[in-house]
């Protein structure tokens, strides 16, 4: 709109308004108003401004455009008192303008402000802790009954065939394994080359750089396989499960699958918590293997150690037990990884950025599960000398 | 081409001018030579049965869809041959109220109908949002509304909510895809009656997507019926029930048309 911007002014006695006031130029009309209350002596409470439209007359025949965003400004300047005292200036404008004035005035007769309920900052800050430290205990409550109730209801389904969703349970499979293959064995081949430069350098003040392969073939057996690949489930796995069932639970989804007498755990959770148990094992011992022959990679290029010397040292060392001790945490992590998952999809409420949220939580809860249990079960596995 | 004739002669004073409009998802083709026009200050409704491409076209129109084939202008510009600044131009003189309501879910209400207002107008957020709890006023809303998240609203408060934000710019065309839908019968009336109120004091032009009969008897000055890819006829209420077509006559003769009808026999225009 090429239309003179909108102004305010007084000339002798009159009070002249003009011009485009519509949200342009809201800004500067605001100011010029505001300027215009303060230098009139009267103040700008709304009875005396009643009374200063008196003094002076109004001449509005001037505006060329008026929107809400004017229509309120002007109102505000003027007082809404105006519309009804001063009926005979409102015959200089237009009839639709008069209409929207009016509708304007109507909406600002009741206050707009909400009512806020001002608190001090530390009566905040108490009640923040009290709330998140409240939260962290419902939440591990939850936890505690949602692996529970996944557990009952994994037994039940397990005696009766004929309600295993096998193709969902397929479907998943496919989701969280193969195509999460490359990236373990990538990932844990790469820290395999690691764990092996490590060793050598660290190992070779001791003239034991021998022994380089004792430690990848360790490492990888009894810990960082089985723990690389669930990090890496619990990054990918968890999160794409709290992201599904949240969208669903926004949607209303898993109402409708209880309507229709259809138990939201048996339908959504287990064809996914065993998926994870199926597929948790299989990367586990992909990301053994792949971190061992990272090491094995180091060991050849670098420590002039053969191939074939390299599998008769893990041969002739490495007793299967610590393969057992790596393998038998791969489905408690699975199962709590997928448990975790499941459940923050559940607690989403509605908005998109529950779901953002949740999804940031399980990722978060299923990697500190994972290590937190991890770190439990070495204490434990080397107490009693496995 | 009978097509550079009509466009030239109707540049009279319609505001948006759709002409040979073409839609085509793959083989599936939901418009052909579909002309409509909507003038300035009128409440135009585009009626159709399910599946006849109401929505496509509004999408089309607003440029959210880019059509197959033929042209829509916008204030007599070409929506399709404007760069994307001066698409953004045009586009804030529209506004828009989507079915679902589409308001943004991690703003609250103030936020939502002023967040227009400080990205586009340049207004400080305190003024932007005390013009935002005006619109919710406007459109309806009780004051402590303005500190609400959608997801704590009710649907015709989200109806509402959603009609403050298209609101926002003041804009000159007002696109209403379904207002009435899930709303119950007093709520829609209240809901028309408030559209009805918006475009007699704000002077906008008005297009809505409707299935809700009581909406066209009561507020609409114009019909166009959408059937069999085109727009079949598109004139005051009147001459469209009057229009010699099987599923016009079926739409505003059936039972549903004739309650609406009676409902509105007084006639308000």
């Amino acid at each position: 709109m090429g239309l003179e911007p909108g102004s305010a002014k007084i000339e002798g006695n009159c009070l002249i308004l003009s011009g485009a006031w519509v949200l342009q130029h809201y800004q500067q009309l605001r100011a010029e108003t505001a300027e215009l209350k303060g230098w009139l002596p009267l103040g700008s409470d709304s009875a005396t401004t009643t009374s200063w439209t008196d003094m002076y007359t109004l001449e509005i025949q001037g505006i060329t455009s008026l929107d809400t965003a004017g229509a309120s400004l002007l109102l505000e300047f003027l007082g809404l008192d105006w519309l009804d005292d001063k009926s005979d200036t409102l015959a200089q404008l237009p009839q639709e303008r008069v209409r929207l004035l009016k509708t304007v005035a109507a909406t600002m007769a009741n206050p707009l402000e909400p009512p806020s309920s001002k608190v001090s900052v530390l009566r905040l800050f108490l009640a923040s802790i009290g709330e998140r430290t409240e939260a962290v205990w419902r939440q591990q409550w939850q936890l505690f009954g949602f692996v529970g109730l996944t557990l009952v209801t994994l037994v039940t389904t397990f005696a009766r065939p004929r309600s295993w969703r096998i193709t969902s349970m397929v479907a998943h499979i496919q989701q969280t394994g193969p195509d999460a293959v490359p990236i373990v064995a990538l990932l844990t081949f790469l820290v395999g080359a690691v764990v092996g430069f490590l060793g050598a350098t660290v190992l070779r003040d001791f003239g034991a750089t021998i022994y380089t392969v004792n430690l990848v073939a360790f490492a990888f057996l009894r810990e960082f396989g089985v723990l690389l690949a669930a990090i890496l489930m619990a990054g990918r796995t968890a999160s794409a499960f709290t992201a599904q069932i949240g969208s669903m639970k926004a949607n209303e989804e898993i109402d409708a699958l209880r309507i229709l007498g259809l138990d939201p755990v048996e339908v959504l959770v287990l064809p996914r918590v065993t998926a994870m148990l199926v597929t948790l094992p299989i990367l586990a011992f992909i990301g053994m293997f792949s971190g061992i022959a990272g090491g094995a990679l180091v060991c050849v290029t670098s420590l002039d150690i053969s191939l074939f010397q390299f599998i008769s040292i893990v041969k002739r060392d490495i007793a299967i037990n610590h393969f057992i001790v790596g393998m038998v945490k791969a489905p408690v992590f699975a199962y709590v990884i997928g448990v975790i998952g499941c459940l923050e999809g559940f607690k989403v409420s509605g908005s998109a950025q529950s779901v953002g949220e949740h999804t940031t939580s399980s990722v978060v809860q299923s990697i500190f599960i994972v290590i937190l249990l991890d770190a439990i079960a070495a204490l434990f596995f080397m107490q009693m000398g496995w | 081409m009978p097509q550079a004739h009509t466009t030239a002669g109707a540049e009279s004073n319609a505001i948006i001018q759709v002409r040979a409009l073409e839609n085509r998802f793959g083989a599936h083709v939901v418009h052909e030579g579909l002309d409509l026009d909507l003038y300035p200050g009128e409440i135009l409704a585009v009626v159709g049965g399910s599946g006849t491409g109401k929505s496509v076209l509004l999408r089309s129109i607003v440029g959210l869809l880019r059509p197959s084939g033929g042209t829509v202008k916008v204030f007599g510009e070409d929506m399709q041959q404007l760069s994307s600044a001066e698409r953004s131009l045009v586009e804030r003189r529209f506004g828009m109220l989507f079915q679902g309501g589409a308001l943004f879910s991690s703003l609250n209400l103030q936020e939502n109908a002023a967040l227009p207002l400080i990205e586009h107008a340049g207004l400080p957020r305190e003024e932007a949002q005390h013009l935002g709890r005006l619109k919710l006023a406007l459109a309806g809303l009780p004051p402590e509304a303005a500190l609400k998240y959608p997801a704590e609203l009710s649907g015709g408060m989200v109806k509402r909510a959603a009609l403050a934000r298209a609101l926002a710019l003041d804009p000159e065309v007002l696109f209403l895809d379904e207002p009435t839908a899930g709303l119950d019968p007093i709520g829609a009336a209240a809901f028309d009656q408030l559209i009805l109120t918006l475009r007699d004091a704000l002077g906008i032009s008005v297009f809505i997507v409707t299935h809700d009969l009581d909406t066209l008897y009561s507020i609409c000055d114009r019909v166009a019926v959408l059937a069999r890819r085109k727009v079949l006829v598109a004139a005051s209420l009147d001459e469209v029930a009057a229009t010699e077509d099987e599923w016009i006559q079926e739409y505003f003769h059936g039972p549903r048309g004739r309650a609406a009808q009676a409902a509105a026999a007084p006639p308000k225009d």
